[in-house]
């Protein structure tokens, strides 16, 4: 049902983890749903994505999709980074099948979300940025086994 | 492939050597129609006398009791739908439960559209029906109970002779989805007051496509598929002859090999389910600890996502399945994790691991290993691991 390159970015994910220098953290999705996905953007002067890491709870499509979408903004400078579409992330996997095309609105959704927070903690304003939708669960569960 | 690890068995098992044996002749030399008057078509017709005998046998069932039909979900559908047709006189109220197949659920559904009335049974943290809420669900005008046998997703058994005493006392038609029990739990119609019973061949190492619906002398369902005089006019349609021949030798093989069929899987699904919960951390059993099907382990990992892991298993040939909303394309998980009390999150991380009687414990023990990795890689990616693990560190 995936195409090789999502198989690919699911089996051999780019970027993965966490970035403990990041300038720029977002969050987006919610449990509920069963995906979240998470981007660190490490953010030089210049205004260019030196370092990117992916943190994503999700099925496979989900996890290739911010595996891709961290490879298609990795050393662009933001503006660059805001042009990259969930289109563009699904058509640089050969493609998704229909049920999990909003997996990569989710990645474009997390690239915005990142580039916000970062807009935020430095008091910066990137044009064309609008607040992106957080509907990440606020309260995790509680109990444990 | 190399090599597949067949872990799927409630999805559908494999034909087993002497089913196949018994079926094959019944393709290219046997192949008369069992209506038929001539000779030629006699062999047929006693096969299909001999497997409906057979399937009878092993619930306890009178052979003239027995239906053939192309399944489980063709069985569930006509018990249902043809009771509320033919007692709508008397009542248009239907008891089931909230943890049914969907071939029932959605037949309910169905008949909720064309004006019956459904109460859908809540089910406990292990997903029993409660009898006491069954008890005060009954009115006058219900007129039929239909809760499973032992729960596909869950392997959780339901109290099948309480559930058919009471619908007995009151009068009330008693069905049961038994498409994962029978064959694999001892079932008696008689002592458990069962009125019809669904059962599908493909889940027992008979062949797809051939199931049964036992249906009590006396109990006035008719037709569901017109237009023959075949079933005693009560499912019309030439007999699909090997699957109903398959079907008959799987029944009756079922049957002789259950005890020590049961006794081997249940220590293999316990040392699974002993080793699942002892070497990976937060991680919880779906499903009554030890009142389930021999054969069921259904696990949910915190912090992952079915899907992910499915994937991961089947690249190592393991073959498994999850009620992840993923794995189904609908947006919510499964509707039983979610009935037994599971928030969404955590069910999205559910496993099932179905056993056969092929399984061995090497398999078993090789699951198990590959599954720690597979988890330890999935929750090292997870954002919700992370903030979990970071709470942890805050917390002391």
């Amino acid at each position: 049902m995936y195409s090789e390159k999502v198989m690919d970015h699911f089996n051999n994910p780019r970027n993965v983890g966490e970035l403990e220098n990041a300038n720029g953290v977002g969050t987006v999705g919610n449990a509920k749903c069963g995906d979240i996905m998470r981007m660190y953007f490490d953010i030089d002067e210049d205004g260019i994505i030196r370092d990117v890491k992916f943190k994503t709870f999700g099925c496979g499509a989900a996890v290739a999709t911010s595996s891709m979408a961290t490879e298609l903004v990795k050393g662009k400078t933001i503006q660059e980074a805001l042009e990259v579409t969930n289109k563009a992330v699904m058509e640089a996997l050969d493609g998704l099948p229909p049920v999990k095309v909003h997996c990569s609105l989710l990645a474009e959704e997390a690239i915005h979300a990142a580039l916000w927070d970062y807009a935020q903690r430095n008091n910066v304003v990137i044009e064309g940025l609008q607040k992106p939708v957080s509907d990440i669960a606020e309260k995790a569960p509680e109990e444990d086994y | 492939m190399d090599r597949v690890i067949y872990l799927d068995n409630a999805a559908t098992t494999r034909v087993s050597e002497p089913v196949l044996e018994e079926m094959l002749p019944f393709f290219r030399q046997t192949y008369g129609n069992p209506s038929a008057i001539y000779t030629f078509a006699g062999e047929a017709k006693k096969a299909v006398d001999r497997a409906r005998a057979q399937a009878a046998e092993l619930i306890g069932a009178k052979t003239e009791e027995i239906y053939f039909t192309a399944g489980g979900s063709e069985s569930d559908n006509w018990a249902i739908k043809a009771t509320a047709e033919a007692y709508a006189a008397k009542g248009k109220h239907i008891i089931t439960s909230k943890i049914e197949h969907h071939a029932v659920l959605h037949t309910c559904e169905y008949l909720e559209k064309q004006g019956y009335e459904v109460t859908y049974l809540d089910v406990d943290g292990d997903g029993k029906i409660s009898l006491e809420k069954l008890q005060s669900a009954i009115r006058p005008d219900t007129i039929l109970i239909s809760v499973m046998a032992a729960n596909n997703e869950i392997g959780t058994l339901e109290p099948l002779a309480q559930i058919g005493k009471l619908a007995h006392e009151n009068g009330v038609l008693f069905h049961t989805d038994a498409v994962q029990a029978y064959g694999h739990i001892p079932i008696d119609v008689d002592d458990m007051n069962i009125d019809m019973l669904s059962a599908s061949g493909h889940k027992l190492n008979g062949p797809k496509g051939a199931g049964i619906l036992y249906i009590r002398r006396g109990v006035k369902i008719r037709s569901y598929i017109h237009g023959g005089a075949q079933e005693r006019s009560r499912r019309a349609g030439t007999l699909n002859v090997p699957g109903i021949v398959g079907f008959g030798k799987a029944a009756q093989l079922a049957g002789e090999t259950m005890e020590e069929r049961s006794r081997r899987e249940t220590e293999l699904r316990e040392h699974l389910i002993e080793r699942v919960l002892a070497e990976i951390p937060h991680t919880r059993l779906n499903g009554h600890r030890t009142d389930r099907l021999p054969n069921n382990a259904s696990f949910c990992f915190r912090f992952i996502e079915g899907e992910s892991m499915l994937i991961l298993l089947d690249r190592l040939g393991i073959c498994a399945s999850s009620g992840s909303a993923c794995t189904s394309g609908a947006l919510d998980p499964s509707h039983v994790l979610l009935a037994i009390g599971l928030p969404h999150e955590i069910a999205h991380g559910s496993l099932r691991l179905t056993l056969s009687e092929e399984t061995t414990m090497q398999d078993i023990d090789f699951v198990v290993d590959e599954l720690k990795r597979i988890i330890e890689r999935l929750r090292a990616m997870s954002p919700l691991y992370e903030d979990f693990m970071k709470k942890g560190k805050n917390n002391g």
